[in-house]
């Protein structure tokens, strides 16, 4: 039975015992709802909560829990490889297992069980299938494969069961108790406080999610990766049989270089045009161009990529790289600094406008009482007390041109270097993030798993700077009462 | 006395400056000019921004047509002469290019158009190599078709469609081994004689992509239609989930650690780079959870955890609008506190609750980077089926399949990048003028 099926089955179940729940209490008290303790209505939802949430946290749970405990069990089974691990031959069994589902739905059963005792004849259906495998088929790994897929099937079967069976029971106890003292109305709103601080958990268990997939795998990478080699090494070079350099400098350069050419495009610029729309422009100016850099603010990142890929890449190379003999490469440290920081000027432009704002106008009003001129008075006056702010926005801005993805993939390049010249591509961090998973590598291999610790070191730092940004500001900020 | 030597009783006229007077006010104006300078760039930016994508794009909704009479011949579709589609199925492609090829020579014949020069091979290749799939589906969808001769209009090749729109040129063609300059000439001279022509586009936006080879096929059908998949998921995971997150931290919850902890952690959530969050769904929903790769729901639910922090803080807004004075009026003629929010506070908070969920999916929508370690980025040819199972099948999404064309080595797909950021943008616009009259329309200001 499909999970689409079961969930509306469940619903279904829900919305019956809504109605006869209510039913039952009004018979209860023949008709007459000043009798009962709540609102008819709060009997009916008392019913379909009873048989809809715990039923549903259940089969979430299911589906969560299961393939875990599954892969435990069948891990045992698999033959190591070379480096005592099972990954590879796990890897294989998955590939194996939703080939015999897709070829489930076109052979005929018997036939089905008759290949699964011939792994050559096997792989040749599974590559008609559209399955390919690398090697032959190891029987060991096929067994595993057939049993997997036999408690995979064992335990949909016990999952539709024991859920159906939860919200049966949930169902009929909820319209078991109902009688006209039944407290319904507090019944229902506990069931509600309870659903919704389980849904103000998942922002907690998402980080939580976060940070475990982050360091588990990175552990196990600096289990066959020397930790000290991935700090502190100046190359990075994958290579496919193995004996990479996965130095982690190359990258955190370009990252850092890109992040300050953004930066130094951006602070700038978005400031001036954030005091400029505060402190001067008239009403048509800022109803005119208020909107233009917002609807910078909501243009994809994807987009900023293409631009830089098609239109600031060539034209750095073609105007400035090449007369000045810096390189030839459209692709550069350049190109993408100069989109990320027109990306981020909105950013910054937006912050700093609520933190001039926030200076309060008295202090203005002194400053311009004792004869300074509006530009004297936003730098010796506004400025300085909005310093914390600003320094926290920048920061902000900075964090975000760290993580950034889209736009250095398509517009920084890919060679990791350390080089000061900006015409050069260069690479940073996320790049390789992103060019380390998509491949076709296996999952254990060094050259993959280094993706996670790469991710783990972006997720610190950007975390890091956006807890210093929230110290500054809550540290220095002027109070004004 | 000090006052004789101040130098302001050593100035002259009054209606001249002093330097100093003179480098304050200097310094104002050009304070002023940055400033106007600044939002020049910005506005510049944005305006080169659009125009160079606009430009770049707009050629992909247009594309090249040749229209020819073809004659087809039950000899070679079908044989047995049932009109049964499933025998029909056994001729492939070859036979239907052949027809193609023989129209084209006649059509060229009758028009007076020499071929002097030109292989049988380059004549052939003018047209896509998609021409022959196309009249082969267009047939089996109507085997009365069979024995008729019937206009029929094929997509030319994608250098054939560079030339018309200036992509290609006669110079460029001599270096290309995909086309030769006398083949444009011809084609020049079929549009001259109206065998050529550039119509609207519809199979950019519901065809599925094509290979590398045949980028005038490409289309976006299914990138759509994954986006939408994926949208879909998030609007009815992320709604009721960050509606409930709101409703228990802005109305319910105590004031203590633990809702701290989870304050600072949603803040902390809106910061974190996307594509960790690609990371959290590799790990998680493939690796740990078994769920499929490039399958809409993987998508779905990393845009669903990535869009909760936006919805969170708009809907906590759009409950702090509230006045009390509404909770409690409700509480004094004695409802309870469930009631006072889920009968009042909720119900006037709805136009910002629904906005702040529109901006959300506007951002969820143009989101690439978590989608390309998911495995988004897969070549997928197939539409995916109706959901549910069409959620488990692999799909696109738009943003990613702007990537993966950029990716390409045929300059066309440039082009037809650039035309789907067109699409993702009208889409974006579209939701960001519904968020806006949603907001000017329903909310009230207290």
């Amino acid at each position: 039975m499909s999970l689409g099926l079961l969930t509306l089955i469940v619903l279904g179940l829900a919305a019956f015992g809504f109605l006869l729940g209510r039913g039952r209490a009004l018979s209860s008290v023949k008709g007459d709802p000043r009798a009962l303790h709540s609102l008819p209505a709060y009997y009916g939802w008392s019913v379909a909560l009873a048989t809809a949430v715990p039923a549903l946290l259940v089969l979430a749970a299911w589906l969560f829990v299961q393939p875990a405990l599954l892969q435990g069990q069948i891990a045992a089974q698999l033959p190591a490889d070379a480096a005592g691990s099972t990954d590879l031959a796990m890897a294989d069994l998955r590939r194996i297992a939703s080939g015999l589902d897709r070829l489930e739905g076109s052979l005929p059963a018997a036939d089905l069980a008759a290949l699964t005792q011939d792994p050559a004849a096997l792989r040749g259906q599974l590559a008609s299938a559209g399955v390919a495998l690398g090697a032959e088929i190891d029987p060991a790994v096929l067994k595993a494969a057939t049993d997997y897929r036999a408690a995979a099937t064992r335990g949909q079967g016990a999952m539709v069961l024991v859920v159906a069976l939860i919200a049966a029971a949930g169902f009929a106890i909820a319209l078991w108790r109902i009688r006209p003292d039944l407290r319904a109305r507090n019944l229902v709103e506990q069931l509600t406080t309870l659903v919704l601080i389980g849904c103000s958990l998942i922002a907690v268990a998402t980080t939580f999610g976060i940070v475990a997939s982050l360091v588990f795998e990175s552990v196990h990478f600096f289990r066959i990766y020397d930790f000290g080699k991935f700090f502190f090494s100046t190359t990075w070079n994958p290579k496919f049989g193995g004996g990479s350099d996965l130095g982690l400098w190359p990258l955190v350069w370009g990252t850092l270089y890109v992040s300050v050419i953004a930066l130094v495009v951006s602070v700038p610029i978005g400031l001036m045009a954030a005091i400029y729309l505060s402190e001067y422009a008239g009403r048509k100016v800022r109803s005119f161009a208020k909107p233009a850099i917002e609807i910078l603010a909501g243009i994809p990142t994807i987009v900023y990529g293409l631009f830089a890929l098609i239109t600031v890449g060539p034209f750095l190379r073609d105007w400035f790289a090449q007369p000045l003999g810096l390189g030839a490469s459209s692709s550069s440290v350049m190109t993408a600094g100069l989109v990320m920081g027109i990306m981020l000027i909105p950013f910054v432009s937006s912050l700093s406008d609520d933190i001039i704002n926030a200076v309060p106008q008295a202090m203005r009003d002194g400053s311009y009482g004792l004869g300074a001129t509006q530009s004297e008075t936003v730098k010796q006056v506004v400025l300085p007390a909005a310093l914390p702010g600003i320094v926290g926005a920048v920061l902000l801005a900075a964090s975000r041109a760290i993580g950034e993805t889209m736009i250095v993939v398509m517009g920084a390049g890919a060679a990791a270097k350390m080089s000061l010249n900006p015409f050069e591509a260069m690479t940073t961090v996320t790049v390789k993030i992103v060019s380390q998973l998509t491949g076709d590598t296996e999952f254990a291999s060094p050259e993959t798993l280094v993706a996670f610790a790469l991710g783990l070191t972006l997720f610190c730092f950007t975390l890091a700077l956006n807890v210093l940004a929230l110290v500054i500001v809550r540290k220095y900020r002027e109070q004004y009462e | 006395m000090t006052d004789a030597t101040h130098p302001i009783a050593a100035r002259g006229s009054l209606l001249v400056l002093d330097p100093r007077t003179k480098a304050r006010k200097a310094a104002e104006t050009r304070f002023r000019l940055y400033g106007a300078a600044a939002i020049a760039i910005s506005i510049l930016a944005l305006v080169v921004l659009l125009t160079s994508v606009l430009g770049n794009g707009l050629g992909a909704f247009r594309q090249t047509f040749v229209t020819l009479p073809i004659t087809l011949t039950e000899k070679t579709l079908d044989k047995s002469g049932t009109r049964d589609p499933e025998v029909m199925k056994k001729v492939t492609t070859i036979g239907y290019s052949k027809l193609i090829d023989t129209a084209l020579t006649e059509a060229l014949a009758a028009k007076g158009l020499s071929t002097e020069g030109l292989s049988k091979k380059e004549l052939s290749g003018l047209l896509s190599q998609e021409a022959a799939a196309t009249l082969r589906n267009q047939v089996l969808a109507d085997p009365t078709l069979v024995g008729q001769t019937v206009e029929v209009k094929l997509l030319a090749n994608g250098r054939v469609d560079g030339f018309f729109k200036g992509r290609v040129t006669l110079e460029s063609a001599a270096r290309d081994s995909n086309i030769s300059p006398a083949q444009l000439e011809l084609a020049q001279k079929m549009r001259e004689a109206g065998l050529i022509g550039l119509g609207f586009n519809m199979a950019f936006l519901t065809g599925a992509d094509a290979s590398e080879l045949r980028p005038e096929a490409a289309g976006l059908g299914v990138a759509i239609l994954g986006s939408a998949y994926m949208m879909l998921i998030v609007l009815v995971l992320s709604l009721p989930i960050g509606v409930a997150t709101s409703i228990y931290l802005e109305e319910m919850a105590p004031k203590n650690r633990w809702t701290d902890l989870i304050e600072v952690n949603i803040a902390n959530l809106a910061a974190v780079p996307s594509i960790v969050y690609g990371i959290l769904a590799l790990a998680l929903f493939i690796n740990f959870m078994g769920l499929p790769q490039s399958a809409p729901i993987v998508g779905g639910l990393v845009l669903t955890l990535m869009t909760l922090p936006t919805i969170i803080i708009a809907t906590r807004a759009a409950l702090k609008a509230v006045p009390p004075s509404i909770r409690d009026a409700a509480l004094g003629v004695g409802a309870s506190r469930n009631q006072a929010i889920f009968h009042h506070v909720l119900p006037l908070a709805m136009p910002g609750i629904l906005t702040g969920t529109i901006l959300g999916l506007a951002r969820a929508l143009g989101e690439s980077a978590p989608l390309l370690l998911i495995g988004m980025v897969a070549f997928v040819k197939d539409f995916p089926s109706a959901p549910p199972e069409g959620l488990m099948q692999p799909a696109t999404a738009l943003p990613v399949q702007v990537y993966q064309w950029t990716q390409r080595s045929d300059p066309a797909f440039v082009e037809r990048a650039s035309g789907a950021i067109i699409v993702l943008m009208v889409f974006l616009l579209i939701m960001n003028a519904v968020a806006i009259i949603l907001r000017r329309r329903f909310e009230r200001r207290w």
